[in-house]
């Protein structure tokens, strides 16, 4: 009832393709975040699943049914705005009971409704203030009020927590999720902050200049990305990806070699800052910088002009201009094309 | 402190030239023109006398009067509501069709940078009997002729139209500006929720335009009671006075009559008038006024 499935979706603005041959499928009561960067298209193909756009090509699909020119209103979806969008003139209660009113919901269910999306967002207090007189967290709450109070199968929401403070953030992104499981709604969620995504989603949709780069849950777009892409935005401090060429040159030990098949010029190794060990033997690099995290300690150095960050547990002595030597295990590399910047099965 | 006080001193004299202008052309006449309206008009050899109530005695008695007021208010009545209600339409379409277009919201906006003169003479051909815009019209229709101007029937009727195709224009512009700041989300969560064009108008786009509409309507009386202009260019009054509004009437007493008095008096009861308006109008709208 609640799926929704997005078949070779694009969206043109003049020539330029903001969403190009986008394809997805979001079982019913799953979270899925669309993550990317700034202007990768994220927001469009919301846009584009709630009605506010018209697909240039493709087709939407919700509960199974084809809804790609149906209007916004007869898709069964519900939406919460990055700025909120709330009614400014409209007390919290009338904010929530909008749609239902407009769409005629009896009085005595109306007020059932209302009361216990009130409850569940703990506004009971606030039920007869304006948005004006509310804190930031607290309109978010509102405009999540609208949107479960619907209780439409699927909702949609854009950057909802990019407003707020960092603290507030993380509470939200644990309410969030938690709603979303209790009542059992399928969710979009749009985010730029790979946190977000990892933290809350079912699965998550990576995108870039308006195509998919990888769709997958979150544990296996960590441990598996599927591009250089995908590798380097998911995780803080990003995936250190280094040609292999260059490193096989600086090894003073085992010098690494490219799984049978593959042309040693012709890939780049990539690994996690954690899972690298700083000693006698491996590849030479040069201390940059090191940041004491309490936790752990980066180290970035430079291989060349590579950029290479070692992450350890603890505290690590190491002084900028000191020559290091990393040691890397073959089963924690992986290995990507350098001309498609695709992933290489080993 | 004596820096504040340097300050304060400063502040006044910067203030000075306007206070000063002020006073001289607005505050001291409308104050001698309420001690004026007790005495009698000066002729050349009976100076000023003080005479009471006289004047308004007069007023109550004058048919002329009498039948200003009920055009001035006939004509308020049919410009008010009409144009404000063009104006609004105007706006919400041009802002749903053609955000932006500059040369749209310019084309509705010249009626207002026209001069008054210039809008009536315009609006005399259109009016002109036999080879006017509209008498052809009619005609082409097969319609009778009118004398649109010179028939006590239509002639209120005409000036009226003329005001409200000044002023629909203007008052589209504040219409276009607060509704251009209101974020265009509110109208895609409205739709989302299944509000219809309509409902998104009357329960959202309205109300929030609220103080927007406060300020036209008041500007809007006052216009009724202050635009005479394309009177002089179109009627001077006629025929037989049923254009005759209260401005212009003020006008022709003090000086083609040159009763100054009465007109003074005639000047306080618009003047008080307009006050009572511009009262009642933010005692009660001013409550049901949402401000962002
Ligand atoms: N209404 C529009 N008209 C023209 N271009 C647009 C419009 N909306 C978005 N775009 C373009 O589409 C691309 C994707 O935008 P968007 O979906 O908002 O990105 P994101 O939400 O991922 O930051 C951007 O390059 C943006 O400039
Ligand atoms: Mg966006």
């Amino acid at each position: 009832m609640g799926s929704l499935e997005l078949r070779a979706v694009s969206k043109n603005w003049g020539g330029a393709a903001a969403v190009d041959d986008v394809t997805f499928s979001v079982t019913e009561g799953n979270l899925v975040a669309l993550l990317g960067p700034s202007g990768c298209g994220k927001s469009t193909t919301l846009r584009l699943i709630a009605g506010l756009e018209q697909c240039s090509s493709g087709a939407i699909a919700i509960g199974g049914q084809d809804v790609t020119n149906a209007p916004p209103s007869g898709r069964g979806i519900a939406m919460v705005f990055q700025n909120y969008a709330l009614f400014p003139h409209l007390s919290v209660a009338e904010n929530i009971a909008f749609g239902l009113k407009v769409r005629k919901v009896p009085r005595a269910e109306r007020d059932d409704r209302l009361a216990r999306a009130a409850e569940i967002l703990g506004l009971g207090a606030l039920m007869d203030r304006k948005p004006s007189q509310l804190s930031g967290g607290q309109q978010q709450r509102v405009a999540l009020g609208r949107a479960i109070v619907a209780q439409a199968p699927v909702c949609l929401m854009d950057e909802p927590l990019s407003n707020l403070d960092a603290q507030l953030r993380v509470e939200m992104r644990r309410e969030i999720r938690e709603l979303q499981q209790r009542l059992g709604i399928t969710m979009v969620y749009v985010t730029h902050d790979q946190v977000e995504a990892m933290t809350m989603a079912d699965q998550v949709v990576l995108m870039r200049n308006g195509r998919i780069e990888q769709d997958a849950p979150p544990d296996r777009l960590y441990e598996v990305p599927a591009t250089i892409f995908a590798a380097r935005f998911v995780g803080t401090p990003p995936m250190n990806v280094v040609p292999l060429a260059t490193l096989a040159t600086r090894s003073n030990g085992d010098v690494l070699v490219a799984p049978r098949g593959l042309d040693p010029a012709a890939v780049a190794v990539g690994v996690r800052p954690e899972r690298t060990v700083i000693g006698e033997r491996g590849i030479a690099a040069d201390v940059v910088a090191v940041e004491y995290l309490g936790a752990d300690t980066l180290i970035e150095t430079r291989i060349d002009s590579h950029r290479f960050i070692v992450r350890r547990p603890g505290k690590i002595r190491a002084t900028p201009g000191e020559r290091v030597h990393i040691e890397l295990s073959h089963t924690d590399l992986h290995w990507f094309d350098l001309g498609s910047e695709r992933r290489l099965t080993v | 402190m004596t820096h504040r006080a340097t300050a304060t001193i400063h502040g006044w004299l910067l203030l000075l030239p306007a206070m000063a202008c002020l006073a001289v052309f607005t505050h001291w006449p409308a104050v001698a023109s309420f001690i004026d309206s007790f005495y009698s008009t000066p002729r050349a050899r009976r100076p000023a006398r003080f005479v009471g109530l006289d004047n308004y005695q007069q007023m109550i008695a004058d048919p002329i009067f009498w039948k200003a007021m009920s055009n001035n208010l006939w004509f308020a009545l049919g410009t008010i509501p009409t144009s404000i209600a063009l104006a609004l339409l105007m706006a919400v379409w041009v802002n749903d069709k053609i955000v932006g277009r500059t040369w749209v919201r310019m084309a509705y906006f010249t009626p207002t940078i026209l001069p008054m003169i210039a809008v009536a003479n315009i609006w005399l051909f259109f009016f002109t009997p036999q080879y006017g815009l509209l008498e052809q019209i009619v005609g082409f229709f097969g319609g009778r002729s009118t004398n649109w101007l010179g028939s006590q029937d239509t002639a209120l009727y005409a000036v009226t139209i003329v005001a409200i195709w000044k002023e629909a224009g203007f008052f589209m512009i504040f219409y276009l500006a607060a509704l251009q700041a209101i974020p265009p989300s509110l109208g895609e969560a409205a739709a989302i929720e299944g509000a219809s064009r309509w409902t998104y108008f009357r329960r959202i786009q309205f109300p929030l335009l609220m103080p927007t509409t406060l300020f036209v309507l008041i500007n809007s009386v006052i216009n009724a009671f202050r635009m005479v202009d394309h009177i002089f260019v179109m009627t001077r009054g006629g025929p037989d006075n049923a254009t005759t509004l209260l401005l212009f009437y003020i006008y022709q007493v003090g000086f083609s009559f040159w009763d100054t008095s009465y007109a003074a008096a005639l000047t306080c009861i618009l003047l008080a008038l307009l006050a009572i308006v511009a009262f009642v109008q933010y005692g009660w709208l001013e409550r049901r006024t949402h401000y962002r």
